[in-house]
């Protein structure tokens, strides 16, 4: 009875409530709304680097990343890559030559990192192959000999065009210098530009014709693993077998944007609180009116013999459904809203530069976990809750016969 | 049998600047079936001195017995507690929820008092009934005439089976034929259910409808009166 009077309460100033309502809803919209876009956003940031370069595992000769030098390099790279590819939970593995070397172009050089691969098993690790526009070029379908992937960024540096030469040059162990002349047959572009400047991708095959580098190795694996749960135990069972190499998932090599991707969920959360926090001050606003509004009532209800406990009760609920009914036409409207943007996307145009330097989309697909819903409904209760206290408190203070006197 | 007890009651308001001694020395006791009439001027103690029986406000000095039980000594929440099971109460105005129907009112303190919702409906329907407004159930107060809402208020103070009902002023917003009404459905209740009636007025037709009248000016007792 005491939910059914309070609500009745909520709309005996039917104006009055529906400001605060729209208040509500309007707030959460927009809380929502950018909440979605920022965790889309990371989300995609991150779903876009495990897909174009990352990889859910890596593996390197323990010392290779200290100075990339080439003769830190796994041995038998068939071999090894036949056993992870039979690991349950893995999808692909790929191997890459990786040498620190230059691009030179007659106007210009640029150091980066030469990435030999073997694009058949490349193609079902990294997506860099979708990075490469219709009007670019392929990915090694070339006929032409010694072909290379550069990215849109090196090309620019380089004033490089497809089909243009472009000689590659690096160091061997023994620091006599090698190097080769190779033509531009693709150029791909990702979301994150300094990846971008830092890699160009050659074939194994046309490594071998100028590198003194053994046969059948490899400096970086890497493996993707499309089931979360699974990292970990793949992982371990490399290490069973090659205790002495270093197996770093992404969340381990990726530090940044592992943290990335937790900062941006409490983000979220402490935006939603301050948005909900501003709307808690006008609840309480509007719930001091009331109680002023009703002194006499209330005193009557005292009177005759409704506990401080209900009456503080009764006030608070009326609270929590003015808080929550915002809260809930809010929650649907975004949801309804995120769900279309999260199947069609949203661009922000003119902030490409920007974005991309974070690694970040330009044409982003909102998301949000259930679980938000769930914590933010909460949240919203707890705001109801939490801004009913001051003006409970004064209702409950006040003396009934003060209240009830008529003159 | 004696319902209730007052021995030399005092009252002395000290909010404003100046003290009022509202009530001074009342010793009074009230029977069970009385329907007594407390009467005096404007400003003479009737509120005081019937919301320190209802226990709404604390006497300066005396003391108040309900049924051998010295309200007094009990804490804010069992007096809040005792209110709702022993008195029943109908003020000058302000008596009821508006956003409830008549029934729902009367329920109400049923509610509270934990009755089951069967019992609550029945009771409420024939407790309206008896106040003649068994065709109004379910209107909301606002729906309804000044002397239409006391009789709600009526019937909602005799919902929760209370020693006796406390009324103050209660027809000092009605006019003479709601006034008249009013009354008689209280004299109906107190003649075939024994309901004890004290009830506050400085309106001579009031009066005269009264068994006892207790006649208070200045704060004391100035005439104790039974026909
Ligand atoms: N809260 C209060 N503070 C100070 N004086 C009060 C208060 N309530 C009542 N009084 C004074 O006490 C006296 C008795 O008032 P009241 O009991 O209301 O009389 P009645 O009901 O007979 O008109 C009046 O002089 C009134 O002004
Ligand atoms: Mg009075």
């Amino acid at each position: 009875m005491l939910l059914s009077i309070a609500w009745k309460n909520l709309w005996r100033k039917k104006l009055r409530s529906l400001i605060v309502i729209i208040a509500v809803t309007l707030g959460l919209i927009g809380g929502i709304l950018s909440a979605g876009i920022m965790a889309g956003a990371s989300d995609q940031a991150l779903q876009d680097a495990l897909n174009d370069y990352v990889s859910e595992i890596q593996i390197h000769h323990p010392n290779y990343s200290d100075n990339y030098e080439l003769r830190y390099f796994i041995d038998n790279s068939d071999e090894f890559n036949e056993f992870i590819s039979n690991i349950e939970g893995v999808k692909s593995v790929t191997s890459r030559v990786k040498i620190l070397g230059m691009a030179n172009s007659p106007v210009n050089a640029v150091g980066s990192f030469i990435n030999a691969v073997d694009p058949g098993t490349e193609k079902t690790v990294t997506n860099i192959y979708k990075r490469i526009a219709d009007t670019s070029g392929t990915y090694f379908e070339s006929e032409r000999k010694n072909p290379i992937i550069i990215s849109q960024r090196t090309a620019k540096k380089l004033n490089l065009k497809l089909n243009s030469k472009i000689v590659i040059t690096f160091t061997e162990n023994d620091s006599t210098y090698s190097g080769g002349a190779f033509r531009v047959c693709g150029i791909y572009k990702t979301h994150n530009s300094v990846y971008d400047e830092m890699n160009v991708f050659i074939r194994r095959s046309d490594l071998s014709k100028i590198s003194s580098l053994p046969e059948n190795i490899s400096h970086e694996t890497a493996i993707r693993v499309p089931v979360d749960e699974d990292m970990e135990t793949v992982k371990n069972k490399i290490l069973e077998k090659y205790p002495d190499l270093s197996i770093l998932t992404w969340k381990e090599s990726q530090g940044y944007l592992a943290m990335a991707s937790e900062m941006m969920d409490k983000m979220i959360y402490i935006f939603l609180i301050i948005i909900l926090l501003a709307l808690g001050f006008g609840i309480v606003n509007t719930m001091l009116m009331v109680v002023l509004e009703r002194i006499k009532e209330t005193g009557m209800l005292m009177a005759v013999g409704m506990s401080k406990f209900r009456v503080f009760k009764m006030i608070m609920y009326e609270t929590i459904f003015l808080s929550a009914v915002g809260g809930v036409v809010g929650m649907l409207i975004s949801a309804g809203l995120l769900r279309n943007w999260g199947k069609n996307g949203i661009n922000f145009p003119g902030m490409e530069e920007g974005f991309e330097q974070f690694g970040f989309a330009t044409h982003i697909y909102p998301a949000l976990e259930p679980d938000f819903y769930f914590t933010l409904s909460f949240l919203i209760i707890l705001t109801g809750i939490i801004a009913s206290i001051y003006p409970a408190r004064k209702a409950v203070k006040m003396n009934p016969v003060e209240a009830i006197r008529t003159e | 049998m004696k319902i209730i007890e007052v021995t030399n009651l005092h009252k002395i308001y000290n909010s404003s600047e100046v003290k009022v001694h509202a009530v001074r020395g009342i010793d009074l006791s009230f029977e069970q079936g009385e329907f007594t009439a407390v009467v005096g001027p404007s400003g003479s103690g009737k509120t005081t001195f019937l919301n320190m029986m209802g226990g709404l406000d604390n006497p300066t000095e005396g003391k108040i017995f309900i049924d051998g039980i010295n309200i007094g000594e009990l804490k804010s929440s069992k007096l809040t507690d005792f209110r709702m099971k022993n008195i029943g109460f109908v003020f000058q105005a302000y008596n009821l929820i508006p956003v409830l129907t008549a029934k729902e009112n009367v329920e109400f303190i049923m509610h509270l008092q934990g009755r089951s919702k069967n019992e609550r409906n029945e009771r409420a329907i024939s407790l309206l009934e008896q106040v003649g407004l068994g065709d109004r159930i379910n209107s909301r107060p606002n729906k309804l005439s000044g002397g239409q809402q006391q009789r709600v208020a009526v019937a909602r103070a005799l919902a929760s089976k209370p020693k006796f009902i406390l009324a103050d002023e209660p027809t000092a917003n009605l006019d003479s034929d709601s006034t008249a009404n009013l009354l008689d459905i209280m004299e109906n209740l107190n003649r075939e259910e024994n309901i004890t009636f004290i009830f506050s007025t400085h309106d001579a037709r009031v009066v005269k409808k009264a068994r006892r009248v207790v006649t208070i000016e200045d704060g004391k007792v100035v005439s104790d009166l039974t026909k």
